[in-house]
């Protein structure tokens, strides 16, 4: 095991520290700068939607070129969708409840003193800050950033400036970015599955696991093969862009009337070696929420998780059948129509894990003795707009529905719902439940309750009206709606647009109610919400071996609840006998 | 002998008013004037297909045709820069605003002329966006929406380039920004006639350009006040 | 406060689902001959997802309303989790057995059958951002493309080789698709620089354009009128404005314009 001295200086403790929990809080604060970034541009976005020839205030200063007198140019909004897409995702997403809060706890629910490579694992965070930085600095080269999206499909993202505004050194800088985050996500995923194998602690078989560590596990695993797709991929679009070579690029292209020097490359690659990590990526995003919803919900029923083990299989079955489904993704791509066929049989079947885990969660509610927390809410409204991202996909699955879907705002809605609000609200479930943990302060539960009232009416506001744009044949990406089907949609636009701004600033409230609370909050006991698993064991916020020198002996599994434990309590601790 | 020595003089006098008012026409100043017409078989006019954007469908009563090879009575040939390429060396720069607009689709002019450093301000005078996209090579290309309302892009030029100038939004929409050195250069008219002014003596050599015709030059020799015609025949090709 | 929670998710439920049952916001009327069974599957999918929404969505109301500050010893789920698996698998199991059954067929029908025999060839040139469409001309033969050939300012959007290749100078290029009522059209798409995708929601067709490929796409249009071809596919800063309309016409009005068009070049 490894053992772990505490560190000096206070650059060495807080900052460049080696400690799984700064390093989880770091990733925390990254996540937290990034979603408030994606965020503000997709408020820019909105704000154009709803009504492109109005200025905004003061972003004519900021950006001179992509918004002449505060007016966003079409190019300066696809920038903005870009880089919301690419932050959201790789930054929020991936970072905050896999990397965040897998560093923070995984450590402590296994019962270790810190991850198995714990340099790496600094190394880690650090490369991924390289990347968002280098990501950033897109909004500040040349022509402003790329606005090829967050798939980036070829050869729009490989052909270089000819192709528009941002596409020069901005998108260069988005694929170097994006390789880099690789980097950093195969360097934590490899932790992840070292510590979780060789570091548990007594008695903490695989099957004593709790919830979230298995879902960090399998997270771990699909990560570790869908990054090291990305990577190389990333790696081929650099050398088209920068090397002239013509992986993603065919022959005879003509962009702005010049013949391109290149020949032989294959469009459809991208699009193959893309989804192939894009699709598990889903899953990258949205399992820590199954598990944190799965760990934080049995806590506030005061009653197990309904099949435990079925539960397991059925994030082992979504992490196999996630390699199988990416092909959903291109229907309409010019790919063999039969192959369309194949793709959307496992896509279709990859619904019933997904579905059993949604009836395990409502019926783990049904006869609990339910505790409304800040935490439990947003566990409850993880389920509701799951199930709601979820059905719509049942359109998408198929490709004879999808011929009319594909390429509107019904997949704006959908993937929303599922992997964005969903995976969003799993992360404010864990902050509210772990906070006491991370910080050793206690969150103020009305300023959270507000927070997630106002917030679940806000989604659903913003995105259910999505899918009616989409089945009204909104195509998605437009930048204005100029088409003369599209003029009729425009006040359910405005109407999102509003909700959408509403929303936004809903979250203010949370950043003003996580920063409070972390300087002022009232000081945290050890297991405030009498949970089970280990982190509860220890001090809030743990020592920097975790379990103070002692090594947590296991002699439960984390399930246990609803049952007469020691002192009258209807719980029993894992490492009941400390 | 004695034109060159003149032809100094007028330079010299001219460099010296240089930061005078622009345009003012040196003391002795000569005129070149003449058309362009055109020999061989022109190519076919097609109409415009503007369908995409009907805003600019309905600024047209009759549709537009094609503006590569203009030509008006007597074979003569619209929108061929004619312009001074040696000679005037040392002439005061031009420092009025080039205008440049986008209406009903299409560039107006359609071919523009300027001197190096010249201001520039191009307008988006429609009710949608526009993208104006000149393909420089020797200046720094560059590739910008200006959608409805938005300030005119003002901008200038550091090296002669025939540019051509293309909206991505609409793709029939072309134009060329023609940078010169010099600050002498007229576009053809409806007619085919062009009229270079405030030449002092000297013997230069015009050049007349026409995006799908080609390029022709002549020599002139300006004695005085005096108007030369200088007419070009340039060649059409069907294809 | 779980009442609230279960008044606000049934309220939000009810709400969602009615607006999609009451077709507030609807595909535009179908005109094409495969559009109605596409149609038909989105709204048998329609019918069982919005079953599905609700029936999850007041069951979690329904829990919550009644576990939220209870005080009562709690109770498991009758059965445990099987009746969740076999509820899961079988309801769901069978909904994907009819949905790819009968959607194959669905879209087997549009993409995996070829075009009928004596389809309008129309060849579509998707680029940087607008559709170009040409008709074979009087030679019933497509002239060549030529990339390096391929110029915007002299309109020669397909790069045609009028000067050496006779069957180019009768090619129409037009930027609208015009196309006969009734009957087969089959398009070959091509893109000249980037990834585009042809969608009309009227016709039910939608199709990836991809540069380096030349992919076919067949229907038969119903009904005349004009409809509008929009691009799908992020494909640059004016992906927004790329579009073209679609004109059906009767087969004599086609005739007709089709005999009023000048060559390409």
């Amino acid at each position: 095991m490894t053992h772990v001295a505490v560190a000096q200086s206070f650059l060495r403790r807080q900052v460049f520290s080696v400690d799984h929990k700064v390093i989880g809080r770091q990733y925390l604060d990254l996540a937290l700068v990034a979603v408030f970034t994606g965020m503000l541009l997709s408020w820019l976005m909105r704000f154009h939607l709803g009504w492109p020839e109005t200025p905004v205030p003061g972003l004519g200063k900021l950006a001179p070129t992509g918004a002449a007198g505060g007016v966003i140019t079409p190019e300066y909004y696809l920038a903005l969708m870009t880089m919301h897409g690419t932050i959201m995702i790789f930054f929020v997403l991936t970072t905050a409840p896999f990397a965040g809060f897998g560093n923070f706890l995984l450590p402590l629910q296994v019962g270790a003193e810190d991850m198995a490579f714990p340099r790496i694992n600094m190394m880690s965070f650090w490369v991924t800050l390289l990347a968002f930085l280098v990501l950033l600095t897109a909004f500040f080269v040349g022509d402003g950033p790329p606005l090829s999206g967050w798939t980036a499909y070829a050869p729009l993202s490989a052909v270089g400036e000819d192709a528009g505004p941002g596409q020069g050194a901005g998108q260069t800088l988005w694929a170097i970015s994006i390789a880099i985050f690789c980097v950093a996500q195969l360097l934590g995923a490899l932790n992840f599955i070292a510590t979780t194998l060789d570091l548990r602690t007594k008695g903490m078989s695989l099957a004593r696991l709790p919830f979230a560590t298995w879902a960090w596990l399998i997270t771990a695993v699909i990560a570790l093969v869908a990054f090291a797709v990305l990577l190389p991929a990333c790696i081929l679009l650099i050398l088209d862009r920068v090397a002239g070579t013509s992986f993603f690029i065919p022959g005879g292209l003509v962009i702005s009337d010049r013949l391109q020097p290149h020949a032989g490359g294959s469009p459809l690659l991208w699009q193959h070696l893309f989804w192939f990590f894009g699709h598990p990526e889903v899953y990258i995003a949205i399992l820590p929420g199954f598990g944190v919803v799965s760990q934080i919900l049995p806590v506030f029923a005061r009653k197990p998780l309904l099949g435990p083990r079925v539960f397991i299989t059925c994030l082992i079955a979504i992490a196999f059948l996630s390699y199988t489904v990416w092909g959903h993704h291109m229907f309409l791509s010019g790919m063999n129509p039969f192959s369309a066929t194949l793709f959307s049989v496992p896509t279709l079947v990859i619904t019933i894990p997904a579905a059993i885990i949604t009836l395990l969660w409502i019926g783990t509610i049904y006869g609990a003795r339910l505790r409304l927390t800040s935490a439990s809410l947003f566990a409850l409204g993880f389920v509701s707009v799951f199930v709601t991202g979820g059905l719509s996909g049942f359109f998408l699955a198929q490709p004879s529905t999808d011929i009319y879907l594909h390429g509107t705002y019904f997949v704006v809605a959908h993937f929303h719902f599922v992997m964005g609000v969903a995976a969003m609200f799993g992360i404010f479930a864990g902050t509210y439940f772990w906070f006491p943990k991370l910080f050793g302060r206690m969150m103020n539960e009305t300023l959270g309750k507000w927070h997630f009232w106002l917030t679940f009416i806000g989604v659903y506001s913003i995105f259910m009206p999505m899918h009616y744009l989409g089945l009204a044949g909104n195509v998605r990406r437009y930048s204005a709606f100029t088409d003369d089907y599209l003029q009729p949609l425009i006040p359910l636009h405005r109407f999102i647009t509003v909700a959408a701004l509403f929303t936004g600033a809903v979250q203010l409230l949370f950043l003003f109610n996580l920063m409070r609370s972390r300087l002022r909050g009232p000081k945290a006991p050890n297991n405030p919400w009498e949970a089970t698993t280990l982190e509860w064991s220890t001090s809030s916020p743990p020592p920097h071996d975790n379990f103070g020198g002692r090594r947590a002996v296991v002699t439960h599994g984390p399930n246990e609840y609803g049952v007469t434990g020691p002192g009258g309590r209807d719980y029993l601790m894992q490492a009941e006998s400390q | 002998m004695i034109t060159r020595y003149l032809a100094a003089l007028a330079l010299a006098s001219v460099g010296g008013g240089a930061a005078g008012p622009p345009h003012r026409p040196p003391a002795a100043a000569g005129t070149i004037s003449g058309k362009v017409t055109y020999t061989g078989t022109l190519p076919k006019l097609r109409p415009i297909d503007m369908s995409k954007e009907p805003n600019c469908v309905t600024q047209h009563p009759t549709p537009v045709m094609t503006q590569d090879a203009v030509t008006g009575p007597a074979n003569s040939v619209r929108y061929v820069v004619v312009y001074i390429a040696a000679g005037d060396q040392g002439a005061p720069p031009a420092t009025d605003t080039v205008r440049y607009d986008q209406k009903g689709c299409l560039y107006i002019p359609h071919v523009a002329t300027m001197q190096v450093h010249q201001p520039l301000e191009i307008f988006n005078d429609d009710p949608h966006s526009h993208n104006i996209h000149p393909l420089a090579r020797v200046n720094a290309e560059w590739n910008k929406s200006q959608p409805k309302g938005a300030p005119p892009i003002r901008t200038s030029w550091d090296q002669p380039e025939f540019i051509a100038v293309k909206c991505n939004v609409h793709p029939w929409m072309h134009g060329y920004f023609v940078v010169l050195a010099t600050p002498h250069s007229a576009v053809t008219d409806s007619t085919g006639s062009f009229t270079l002014t405030g030449l002092p003596p000297g013997t230069y050599t015009v050049t007349a350009w026409h995006e799908r015709f080609g390029t022709k030059s002549q020599e002139v020799t300006i004695a005085g006040s005096e108007t030369k015609t200088v007419n070009f025949v340039l060649t059409a090709r069907p294809y | 406060m779980g009442k609230f929670f279960a008044a606000v998710v049934t309220l939000i439920a009810l709400a969602s689902a009615a607006i999609f049952a009451l077709h507030i916001w609807w595909l535009p009327p179908d005109i094409s001959t495969h559009g109605s069974r596409i149609d038909r599957q989105l709204n048998e999918t329609m019918i069982v997802a919005g079953i599905l929404f609700v029936a999850a969505q007041l069951a979690l109301a329904t829990f919550v309303w009644r576990s939220g500050g209870a005080r009562g010893p709690i109770k498991t789920f009758p059965g445990g989790a099987t009746p969740m698996v076999v509820l899961a698998t079988v309801l769901v199991g069978i909904e994907i057995l009819v949905l790819t059954f009968v959607g194959s067929k669905v879209w087997a029908g549009v993409y995996q059958t070829p075009a009928a025999p004596g389809s309008l060839q129309i060849e579509v040139q998707a680029e940087q951002f607008a559709f170009y469409f040409r008709y074979a001309g009087a030679d019933g033969r497509f002239g060549g493309m030529h990339p390096e050939l391929m110029n915007d300012a002299t309109e020669n959007f397909f790069g045609l080789d009028p000067a050496n290749d006779t069957t180019a100078r009768d090619d129409i290029v037009v930027g609208s698709l015009v196309i006969p009522v009734n009957q087969p059209i089959e398009l070959r798409l091509h893109a000249k620089d980037v990834n585009h995708s042809l969608y009309v929601p009227e016709l039910r067709i939608q199709q990836d354009i991809v540069p380096g490929m030349v992919i076919p796409l067949h229907f038969t249009a119903t009904q005349t009128g004009k409809y509008e071809l929009v691009c799908t596919q992020l494909c640059g800063l004016g992906h927004y404005s790329m579009r073209a309309y679609v004109d059906v016409k009767s087969p004599a009005d086609f005739m007709q314009w089709l005999k009023e068009q000048s060559p390409a070049l």
